[in-house]
């Protein structure tokens, strides 16, 4: 589930905006998910149309507001998608209520599977083969297809991937519809084991945005490598000692970054 | 001169407030001096010193919880609120800054978001020491000396939290017109060449950091002992959103701006709740409207609509 907050996380990092309507993009997904569910029953439905729907609803944003606002400093686009996530969250509250629902995993993975004798929710293994699948296919998109080229040169030097006759804002716009998407897909496939209300946004959010801290913006190999070590870090804390949990993510967050400033994988600009 | 004259009318006014005021005015008055204050701390670094940071409310945080540790166990009394909410605010602001400095732009934002994020956790989870998400509840307001016995505790309690915007204010400006302001403006404007000249830049905008840390941490300070309490919620990063939104609702780089800014937000948390059931919707409809319509804040709109 981390590697899923990580691969959406990742986009943002690239195109160097902040946004903090992305947990709401995640928390949308989930309520698309839960609604597809509602009326059709049918697991696998939602996980396509959720990401579709959510894709969309990025898309028109991207068009409409943040794309004003890219290389005019941080600030703006704070400020702008911190009205987003307010506007998205009271906008869920006021359809779908206030109250603490979950989305019903599908009925072949409700049960659990015994794998070297010990036993595992069937679910919560389909969601580990789904991200290491996801994970995958976006270090595939990244490192060998022309798409990934023209996204990593654009975020290496804007400047020169223009001047050569790229039209990065088409790019940057599909590039964030893309993790718009996967928010939304996160959104869903997260629905049957984290449960889903009017504020879990702002709870994954900081996850995310600590995953891509570590990992090092611009770079699916950190978003993964960071993914990976706030989901080790957030479970032994769990197990260990509850009420530190949270800030031992954190703390790790800090040691990564006295040590090295970009992140994990990020480059020196 | 016209300045000072327009300083003074606007004291009065407000320090006339308790007089004719109802208490429920008087408590939105409290809320949004202190709101106020807190804006005022934020422009420091975000307009003068140009540096963006969305961990400001852990700040304001650390100066509530100083002072709710130290009057839960002690008497309570105006010198402590100052000091603990100065040195919480300071010490936690010498901490982000120390770490988040050294990053630029987009970095050193969601470093101050992520570290805010740290104390936020410690102090939803670490239920022993802090209370976790209730808070730390049964923190008493100093008692006011004179002011108390002649208007009661709220008003006396008003009263000081105006002093302390007014003496926030003037100490800011007198701050950012020295040679140490015009540094950091420096810095912000042609970090490279201040660097050039000698002028330790790090150095001046962790100073700056730690200024803020410490007015910050006394509107924290104020705020608990207002509330009675110290919650989790005043170092959630939502509060840093919205301290945010004052600052650049009523302009950057003017310190009248915060706290216009501050009093419009103020009064759109009172009013919309009573208007409409979706006053959040509200609240973020206008940061998106004062990013697009109003980028250069309300406190320059007058000379905007002359020129």
């Amino acid at each position: 589930m981390f590697l899923l907050a990580a691969g959406l996380s990742v986009i943002l990092g690239l195109m160097d905006v902040v946004n903090l309507a992305h947990g709401s993009l995640y928390m949308l997904g989930a309520y698309v998910g839960l609604t597809v569910l509602g009326l059709t029953h049918n697991f696998w439905l939602a996980l396509v149309v959720a990401p579709i729907v959510v894709g969309l609803i990025g898309l028109v944003m991207e068009l409409t507001l943040l794309r004003r606002f890219y290389g005019k400093g941080p600030l703006r686009q704070v400020l702008l998608t911190f009205g987003l996530a307010l506007v998205f969250v009271d906008l869920v509250r006021w359809t779908f209520g206030p109250s603490i629902q979950s989305i019903a995993p599908p009925p072949q993975l409700a049960g659990a599977t015994s794998i070297l004798g010990s036993q595992a929710s069937s679910y919560r293994l389909f969601v580990l083969g789904v991200a290491i699948v996801v994970g995958a296919v976006l270090l595939l998109l990244w490192r060998r297809t022309r798409v990934g080229t023209l996204v990593r040169a654009g975020v290496a030097d804007k400047q020169m991937v223009s001047l050569l006759g790229v039209d990065l804002r088409l790019v940057f716009t599909l590039t964030f519809t893309f993790g718009a998407a996967l928010a939304g897909f996160s959104g869903v496939i997260a629905g049957p084991y984290l449960s889903v209300y009017p504020g879990m946004d702002e709870n994954i959010l900081i996850l995310t945005f600590v995953v891509v801290v570590i990992g090092g913006m611009g770079s699916i190999e950190g978003a993964i490598a960071g993914a990976v070590l706030v989901g080790l870090a957030n479970s032994f804390g769990t197990y260990y000692r509850q009420e530190f949990a949270v800030a031992i993510v954190f703390a790790l967050m800090a040691v990564v970054l006295i040590v090295r400033p970009r992140g994990l994988f990020g480059q020196e600009r | 001169m016209k300045w000072l004259a327009a300083f003074v009318v606007v004291l009065v006014v407000l320090l006339s407030v308790p007089v004719w005021a109802p208490n429920f005015w008087v408590s939105v008055g409290i809320q949004t001096m202190i709101f106020a204050t807190f804006a005022m701390s934020l422009d420091l670094v975000l307009g003068y010193g140009g540096l963006p940071t969305l961990g400001h409310a852990a700040l304001y945080g650390a100066g509530a919880y100083a002072y709710a540790f130290w009057a839960v166990r002690f008497e309570p009394s105006l010198p402590m609120l100052l000091l603990t909410g100065m040195a919480g605010g300071a010490v936690v602001a010498l901490l982000i800054g120390g770490l988040a400095l050294r990053a630029r732009g987009i970095y050193f934002l969601m470093l101050t978001l992520s570290l805010g994020q740290i104390l936020w956790a410690l102090a939803a989870q670490w239920t022993e020491v802090t209370g976790g998400t209730d808070g730390l509840n049964g923190v008493a307001r100093p008692s006011i000396p004179v002011l108390f016995d002649v208007m009661g505790s709220l008003r006396a309690f008003y009263v000081l939290v105006v002093l302390i915007a007014a003496v926030g204010f003037v100490v800011l400006t007198v701050l950012v017109r020295s040679p140490f302001g015009r540094t950091l403006a420096g810095a912000r404007e042609n970090e490279r060449k201040m660097s050039a000249m000698g002028y330790p830049v790090l150095r001046y905008r962790l100073a700056a950091f730690v200024i803020a840390g410490a007015l910050a941490g006394i509107a924290g300070a104020s705020t608990a002992a207002f509330n009675f309490a110290a919650t989790p919620g005043l170092l959630f990063w939502t509060t840093s959103g919205l301290v945010l939104v004052s600052v650049v609702l009523g302009g950057t780089r003017s310190l009248v701006g915060p706290v216009i800014g501050a009093l419009v937000i103020q009064l759109l948390l009172v009013a919309l709740p009573s208007i409409t059931e979706r006053w959040q919707m509200a609240i973020g409809a206008v940061c998106i409207a004062v990013v697009l319509l109003l980028p250069r804040g309300l406190a320059r709109l007058p000379r905007r609509l002359k020129a």
